[in-house]
Parts: C-alpha cells; sequence; structure tokens
C-alpha cells in the first residue's frame, strides 16, 4: 500500500503517469553520461597550455604523456573489464622494439613506426586474450605475468636482433609525417605524445559509452547475468583485451621514438607494476584516473628523487600505503558529495 | 488434456541427469512443457530445483540426457545461445548489474537481442528503439519511476522486478523464474505477483517454487521433485488432491495453503 502511493508520488512530477510524453528522459540520461564535462575540458586546455608555459619541462612533460597512455590502456582492462594483469609491460616492450627496429631498419617515419608497433603489439595481444578468458583474478595474475616474463627472457637473449641487455641503440626517428623534426628540448615530443594520446583518449571514451561498453561493465560486474542475458563474454574480453595491446604498443613505440633508444627495463616486471600504481593514485573506470595518476606519480617520482636521491622509493611506498589505507575513493566521494549538495541547492 | 504434439511442447527434457563426484543432483528427470502454459516445477528444499534449472540455462552441463528448446536440442549449446534461441530466467538469488541503472540494464539486454550490442562506435541512447522498448518494459514493470538509480540503492522488491523485467528484455519463448518472489518483504510481494500474473500470455513461463500459495494460484501443470527425480507431475487439481504430495512436505516446511 504504501509502495504504490510513493510509486504515484514520485512518478507525478516526470509528467503523464502513462509515459509517452516522457520519453526523452531515458534517452536524454543515456546519451548525457557520454556528454563531455566542464573538468574534461579544463584537463585537456591544461595539458595543452603546458606546452606553452612549460617550455623547459616537455622532457618530463613527455614521460607523463606516455605514461598515462599506457595507464589507459590498463584502465580498458582493468576498470571497464574487470581483467586484472601483471604484466602489461609486455605489450609497452613489443611495441618499443617493433617501433625501435623498424627505425634501425629504414622505416624512420614515426606514424609508421607507430601504426606497426600498435599492430604487433594488438597481435599478440588478441593471441594471448585467450590464456586469460576462463580462471580468477589469481590465475590472471599469473598468467600475465608469466607472458610478460617469457618476452623479457626472449628480448635478453635474442641479443642479435634486440641489443639484449645493452639495450637497443642509435635508433633515430625521421621527422614526423616528413614535416616536424624532433628536438633536444622534447618540444616536439611532448607536442606528438599529446596529440597520440588525445586522439587515443577520444576513441578510448567513445568505445566506453558505447553499447560495447556497457557490456564490457556487465562483464566486469556480473558475468553470470551477462551471460543470461545473451552476451558471449569471451568476445568481448578478446576484443578489449587486443585494444588494450595495441594501446600499450603505441606507447611504447612513443617512447622508443623520443627517447631514442630502447632498454631492456621496459619489458620489467616494474613497469606493469607501475601502471598498476598508477592506476592505484588516480582511480580506475573513468578514464582520466590513468592520466590524473601518470601526472601524480611522475611528479612525485621527480620530486621525491630530486628531494632524495637514494630514498624516494620509501617515500613513494608511504604515500602509497597511506593513500590507500585512508582511501582515494572516500576522499573523492565525500568531494562529490559537497559538489552534488552545493548544486542542488542552487537547482 | 489433449495430446500434445511436438511442436506444442516448448521445452523438453529428456533422462535429464547430473552427478556433484558421487552425489546425483537430478536423476533422469524428463519433462514436456507445452507452448504458453504456466508450468510450475516445486519440490522440498534441497530436491534439486535449482540444478535442473542450471542444466536448463546451461550454466551447468549434463552429466546425461538432454534439453530441447522448441524441439532442437540445446543440450551443448552455450548460456548465451540458449538466450538467443529464445529461453531467459530469473534468479532466485539477484543476480543484477550493481553499478548499473535499469534502464542501462534493460537496455543492454535489447541491443543484445537486436543484434547491436557489440557496436563500439556509437553513443550509448542515440538507438531510439533501444531506449524507447526498454523504457517501455521498464515502466510496465513498475520500475518507470527509478529507471535511472543504481541498481544496488533500489528496494529488494524493485531489484526482484528488475529480475523479471531483464529476462523479459530477451524477448523469451520460454521463461524460468527461479523463485520471483524469495525474499520480498510481505508489503511489496503484491507487486511482484501481481507482475508474475500479467506475463505475456503467449511466453511459455516454467516457475520454480516452494511457495505453494502461489503454484496454486499460477500455475496450469505442477511437476514434483524430491531428491533429485521427478516425483510426479499432473494439473494443479491432481498435485493438490495427491496426499503423497502433501507427505513430502510435511515436516519440511508448513504447506502456506
Amino acid at each position: 500500500m504504501s509502495d504504490a502511493s510513493t510509486l504515484n508520488g514520485a512518478a507525478a512530477p516526470s509528467g503523464t503517469p502513462s509515459g509517452t510524453p516522457a520519453s526523452t528522459a531515458p534517452r536524454d540520461f543515456l546519451i548525457g553520461k557520454s556528454r563531455w564535462k566542464p573538468a574534461e575540458f579544463a584537463f585537456w586546455a591544461v595539458a595543452v597550455g603546458a606546452l606553452f608555459a612549460l617550455p623547459d619541462r616537455h622532457l618530463l612533460l613527455n614521460e607523463i604523456a606516455i605514461l598515462g597512455l599506457f595507464t589507459l590502456s590498463l584502465d580498458l582492462i582493468l576498470g571497464f573489464a574487470g581483467i586484472v594483469s601483471l604484466g602489461h609491460a609486455a605489450f609497452l616492450g613489443i611495441g618499443a622494439y617493433a617501433a625501435g627496429l623498424l627505425t634501425k631498419h629504414g622505416v624512420s617515419e614515426p606514424l609508421t613506426g607507430l601504426l606497426a608497433a600498435g599492430a604487433l603489439a594488438g597481435a599478440v595481444g588478441f593471441l594471448s586474450s585467450f590464456l586469460i578468458l576462463r580462471g580468477t583474478d589469481l590465475t590472471r595474475l599469473m598468467v600475465t605475468l608469466g607472458v610478460a616474463l617469457i618476452f623479457h627472457e626472449l628480448a635478453n637473449r635474442l641479443d642479435w636482433i634486440t641489443g639484449g641487455a645493452d639495450g637497443l641503440l642509435g635508433v633515430a626517428p625521421g621527422p614526423i609525417a616528413g614535416l616536424f623534426e624532433f628536438d633536444i628540448f622534447g618540444t616536439t615530443a611532448y607536442a606528438y605524445s599529446l596529440a597520440v594520446l588525445f586522439v587515443l583518449f577520444l576513441l578510448a571514451r567513445r568505445i566506453v559509452h558505447s553499447p560495447f561498453g556497457l557490456s564490457l561493465r556487465a562483464l566486469k560486474d556480473n558475468r553470470l547475468r551477462a551471460g543470461s542475458l545473451g552476451i558471449a563474454s569471451a568476445r568481448r574480453i578478446v576484443a578489449v583485451y587486443t585494444l588494450a595491446a595495441v594501446y600499450a604498443g603505441i606507447a611504447g613505440a612513443l617512447l622508443t621514438q623520443t627517447t631514442q633508444f630502447v632498454s631492456l627495463e621496459i619489458l620489467d616486471f616494474a613497469r606493469s607494476a607501475d601502471a598498476l600504481l598508477v592506476l592505484v593514485i588516480g582511480g580506475t573506470g573513468y578514464l582520466y584516473g590513468g592520466l590524473v595518476g601518470a601526472v601524480a606519480f611522475t611528479l612525485l617520482k621527480d620530486g621525491l628523487s630530486a628531494i632524495t636521491p637514494a630514498y624516494w622509493l620509501f617515500w613513494m611506498g608511504l604515500f602509497l600505503v597511506v593513500l590507500v589505507l585512508v582511501g582515494r575513493d572516500r576522499m573523492v566521494e565525500r568531494v562529490r558529495g559537497l559538489l552534488a549538495r552545493a548544486v542542488g541547492r542552487r537547482a | 488434456m489433449t495430446v500434445a504434439s511436438e511442436s506444442s511442447i516448448a521445452l523438453e527434457t529428456r533422462g535429464l541427469t547430473k552427478d556433484f563426484g558421487g552425489f546425483r543432483a537430478n536423476s533422469d528427470v524428463s519433462i514436456a512443457v507445452r507452448r504458453g502454459s504456466r508450468h510450475a516445477l516445486i519440490g522440498p528444499n534441497g530436491a534439486g530445483k535449482t540444478t535442473f534449472v542450471n542444466l536448463l540455462t546451461g550454466v551447468l552441463s549434463a552429466t546425461a540426457g538432454s534439453v530441447l528448446l522448441g524441439g532442437e536440442d540445446v543440450t551443448r549449446a552455450s548460456p548465451q545461445a540458449r538466450v538467443r534461441k529464445g529461453m531467459a530466467r530469473t534468479f532466485q538469488i539477484n543476480q543484477l548489474f550493481a553499478d548499473l541503472t535499469p534502464l542501462e540494464t534493460v537496455a543492454l539486454a535489447v541491443s543484445e537481442r537486436l543484434g547491436t550490442g557489440a557496436q563500439w562506435w556509437r553513443r550509448l541512447g542515440t538507438r531510439s528503439e533501444v531506449v524507447d522498448e526498454a523504457a517501455e518494459l521498464l515502466t510496465r514493470m513498475r520500475l518507470g519511476d527509478v529507471m535511472t538509480r543504481r541498481t544496488a540503492q533500489l528496494p529488494y522488491g524493485k531489484q526482484r522486478l528488475l529480475e523479471m523485467a531483464a529476462a523479459l528484455a530477451c524477448r523469451p519463448q520460454v521463461l524460468l523464474l527461479d523463485e520471483p518472489a524469495a525474499g520480498v518483504p510481505e508489503d511489496e510481494r503484491h507487486e511482484i505477483l501481481d507482475m508474475v500474473e500479467a506475463l505475456p500470455a503467449e511466453v511459455t513461463v516454467v516457475l520454480i517454487e516452494h511457495d505453494m500459495e502461489l503454484v496454486f494460484s499460477f500455475a496450469d501443470r505442477i511437476s514434483v521433485l524430491v531428491q533429485g527425480a521427478l516425483f510426479t507431475e499432473g494439473t494443479v487439481d491432481e498435485i493438490a488432491r495427491d496426499p503423497r504430495v502433501r507427505t513430502v512436505y510435511l515436516g519440511e516446511e508448513v504447506v502456506h495453503a
């Protein structure tokens, strides 16, 4: 009885009870979720502004943009599809070596290198995605870790191709699209990395707000129910894992092209772990977590290692422990709650 | 009872058996559900009802026997393939997307049915046939006023309705309702029962339930499972008068009648 009255009461303001003229409201709700928010414009304005405002920090900014892209790619599988990985650096490394070798063997145009690196990393991602279809989070952690270890060892042993532990030196990319030469200040590098990041971000943003993206969130939330609505989960997971590998491969290629060498360290476990840390700092599942986290992580690392070159990892560790214990989500929720109340009062 | 021809059977099992290690949860269960009927599957706790549903939907694979949907053998088909062939279900314990809204949940099911669920280039909400159908279904299921709220925040009764709405969005020929009113507080119960009564007549409904009041008011035919095997089957009157069925339930629980 009380239920029925609340029902009518709540339905009344939205128009006629039959609901026919009010049918644009659901559409607006769904479309509204993918509408650009002011904070997003601000974020990208700052990123572009930094190109002009911080001319002596372009190398660092370039590093941030590339880490942001790498972490964005991890967010695609972790934040949106719920797939944990401890071996995402495998794809970063494959892209980095692919771009480096391509440049050394005559194809020095960077955009071509990006596409080739993305394609190769994507192909490896596609094949390895079948290994993570089944099993628990723990098995996925172990499988992804194992795959990354295999590639690390391959790069180490195939030293006549990769340079082994010495790395791949003397990578000299040509001008981007034959127009923009890389410079020693990293200005071209940052502009290039930021442009690539932005384009891939736009694509990722469209994908997560599409029916495909919705089905990924559903899979992450409840795979049993997703299956019982007719969703073939395996295909969706293969698709998003492949996409994430392409993104990571492109990030690796950007790193090679803008730093002009490849170190074996790119396939280290620490790289994969760093990406997870960045997502812990920035948050998963809203696309900006990897980017915001990359800014925070890099600045923190840069700042701490300037203050205490020997002990920066100690402080970084302490920061992470405090962050996780206090709970970033709780802090963000509180800020969001205050904002919502302020907006609600105005409305 | 008229003699049912092959094509009038919507769902059939033949000798369906499931072993878990040494334990036989379902043993040689053969039932035939006529198209458009309201077929109840009852039995005391632990009778193997939920195992049976999981075999029907493909969540579990059968040790022996077969499942036929509209005459087609689907025993080896995946759960999602069975959904596409026209079988949908609800769950006894809510299996919903806690972080999605009811609108997103139902829109997801509708786009999946229309084959547009894998489109990555379209913005969500730009296909009006999907949104309109989802909104219309939710309104009909008395979820119109909460369709844009997070599912986890909905009252339990509303979540039970969403269980049904999500299944109906698949436009099933056969709908399996696994204890639709389970756990719903008394004052929200009538809403669930109304919706069960109002299910489209052309949809064949298999109701898994041990609430006898609901079964007797809703079903036209009843199969009784006991200890994993088909104990007896008949019309509502036959089952209601069968003293053996009462014996099975006595001691198990008080019969709501």
